[in-house]
């Protein structure tokens, strides 16, 4: 890794946004769907359970209805995962981002951060699937075709989001 | 036509198509700045409004996009995917991500990109959001009635307005453009040192005033079925593409002569068919002409023959199908009603007509008793129908 090199700039967000509209655009084009993340959270877990415990997979509406023919990792959105992790490694090694480290300010103690990550993952896995999807799949694509219940998850996961900002501050700050 | 799936990409390809369509969007988000969580939660908190200027700008550039994609006639917006409403999951799920954002400082997609350079926090959320998923999944016997409740399927938000697609794009333009303007000063103001710092104001102004000219033309042009519709209503256009007539005995002697270059197409309602149609004809509506759900139809190399009523339906119709790019469209002279009148009530017996009449008339004798008992065998057939055939997506169940 080139840790002695500084890492670039991040893009101008405008410029990144609008070439990460183009790339949703050509999404829709070509496949009639849009992008999208907790969709593969889904795929992992329901093809745990399936493997793990076969006979509870097999009661629960969840797990069924998400297990289709074939194995439920040969999903579309697996595979864009894949590639989203993929090109961000690659986005990471041009720009010199490659490192491993816990993220976190001064101020708060490494543990203080992962164990706050965990309960955020946790709990933004359980909304994405309560809300049928997550900034990716419910948001930002919903948002494209114009969606009226992608457009009100956004407004709640803002809304949420800035409403309990003040209470977890001082992760951040 | 697009999208390509399901009836061009197989599911395979998709897979790969998926596959590089995640690669340039995992780059993109790296590129923004979207691994790092301290950055990520600088909206929160007006130090770095990064996610509002990439997230606002990929929405617009997209829905303007799609917007105008479905105004060429380039994208089937009827069976795409559409992120389906469900009022109170929506806002519940919305609100515990929001919460998750704040704690966890990532959202799925960027905690991947998170993930591809070695941030341990945001492995740690990725992990953290198969164990969310994990606990949907074994409380969802109790959470099923909640989650499929206030359902609206594929509600669009400027249907729900009551406006078109391009007219709701304008004003989000207009939201999306005065939010950049007011986060910019907001955050100069908190954070000196932030993004907008270093911003090329000339060329943010230029983009500006370009998305807000597109926004402009979005609401402008009317979208397509409304447009192709009022042309092909219109007068001028049907007189300047006069669409071929057939009489009501060419269309006797077809059917009873079983011409299979023939395709009848009826275009009243479904009850209007269902109650007496002619023989082989198919129950199409012209607002079914958009979607591709008939294109083989509509697309074969028969001579179709739209019928209605009368002939204004029928002619508007017939305008409307070769506005789509089909061709060998026809109609029926006088409709429905002069075949009623000509054909099936068989003219009386009285021979006060010239010769020129007789092979006309002996003709619609024979004919008369054969068509009136073949459409009485189709009494109450029932219209085929073809669903469309819509796109499947989205990471709910």
């Amino acid at each position: 890794m080139n840790a002695q090199r500084e890492p670039a700039p991040y893009m101008n967000p405008y410029q990144a946004g609008f070439l990460l509209g183009l790339i949703l655009l050509m999404t829709i084009y070509i496949t009639g769907r849009g992008l999208g993340a907790s969709g593969a959270f889904k795929s992992v877990v329901v093809a745990s359970v399936a493997t793990v415990a076969p006979a509870h997979a097999a009661q629960g509406d969840f797990y069924q209805a998400a297990a289709t023919s074939h194995s439920p990792l040969k999903a579309w959105l697996v595979f864009e995962a894949l590639g989203l992790t993929l090109g961000a490694f690659l986005s990471g090694v041009v720009s010199h981002r490659l490192t491993w480290r816990v993220e976190h300010p001064a101020h708060v103690r490494p543990r203080t951060r992962i164990i706050a990550a965990l309960l955020g993952g946790t709990l933004f896995g359980f909304g994405a699937m309560l809300g049928r999807g997550c900034t990716s799949g419910a948001a930002l694509s919903g948002l494209a075709v114009l969606s009226a219940g992608g457009i009100l998850t956004m407004a709640a996961i803002f809304g949420a989001a800035y409403g309990s900002a003040w209470f977890f501050r001082r992760l951040w700050n | 036509m697009g999208p390509f799936v399901p009836d061009i990409i197989t599911d395979e390809l998709n897979l790969i198509i998926g596959f590089l369509i995640g690669m340039a969007f995992g780059f993109v988000l790296e590129q923004a700045g979207f691994s790092s969580s301290k950055k990520l939660t600088g909206l929160f908190y007006g130090t770095d409004f990064t996610v509002l200027r990439v997230f606002f700008t990929a929405g617009v550039t997209a829905m303007s996009g799609v917007t105008l994609l479905s105004t060429l006639g380039m994208l089937d917006t009827k069976i795409i995917f559409i992120h389906p409403t469900f009022l109170y999951a929506a806002l519940l799920g919305g609100a515990v991500m929001g919460l998750g954002f704040v704690m966890g400082g990532y959202c799925p997609g960027t905690a991947f990109c998170g993930a591809a350079i070695g941030k341990i926090d945001a492995i740690v959320f990725v992990l953290g959001g198969i164990v969310g998923v994990f606990l949907f999944g074994e409380a969802y016997p109790y959470l099923s009635e909640f989650y499929r409740s206030s359902a609206f399927g594929d509600l669009t938000i400027h249907s729900l307005l009551g406006m078109s697609a391009g007219q709701f794009g304008l004003i989000l333009i207009g939201i999306a453009v005065s939010a950049f303007i007011a986060v910019g000063r907001l955050e100069r103001w908190i954070n000196p040192h932030g993004p907008a710092s270093s911003f090329p104001t000339v060329s943010h102004k230029m983009a500006a005033v370009a998305i807000l000219l597109v926004g402009v033309v979005l609401a402008i042009v009317p979208e397509r079925t409304e447009r192709l519709n009022r042309i092909a209503a219109s007068e001028t256009y049907q007189r300047q593409h006069p669409v071929k007539r057939m009489t009501a005995d060419e269309i006797a002697f077809r059917i009873l002569d079983k011409d299979p270059a023939l395709q009848l197409i009826d275009i009243r309602s479904p009850e209007a068919f269902a109650k007496q149609s002619l023989p082989g004809a198919l129950n199409i509506r012209p607002d079914e002409f958009f979607s591709k759900q008939w294109d083989d139809i509509l697309r074969s190399r028969k001579t179709k023959v739209f019928l209605a009523d009368n002939e204004t339906p029928a002619t508007t119709a017939a305008a409307l199908a070769s506005l789509l790019g089909y061709q060998r469209v026809a109609i029926l002279e006088g409709g429905l009603s002069h075949f009623a009148k000509t054909i099936l009530e068989a003219p009386s017996a009285e021979s006060n007509q010239d010769n020129a009449n007789q092979d006309e008339r002996r003709f619609r004798l024979r004919a008369a008793p054969l068509l009136t008992k073949m459409i009485s065998e189709r009494n109450n057939l029932q219209p085929a129908k073809r669903p469309v055939k819509k796109v499947l997506g989205g990471c709910g169940i």
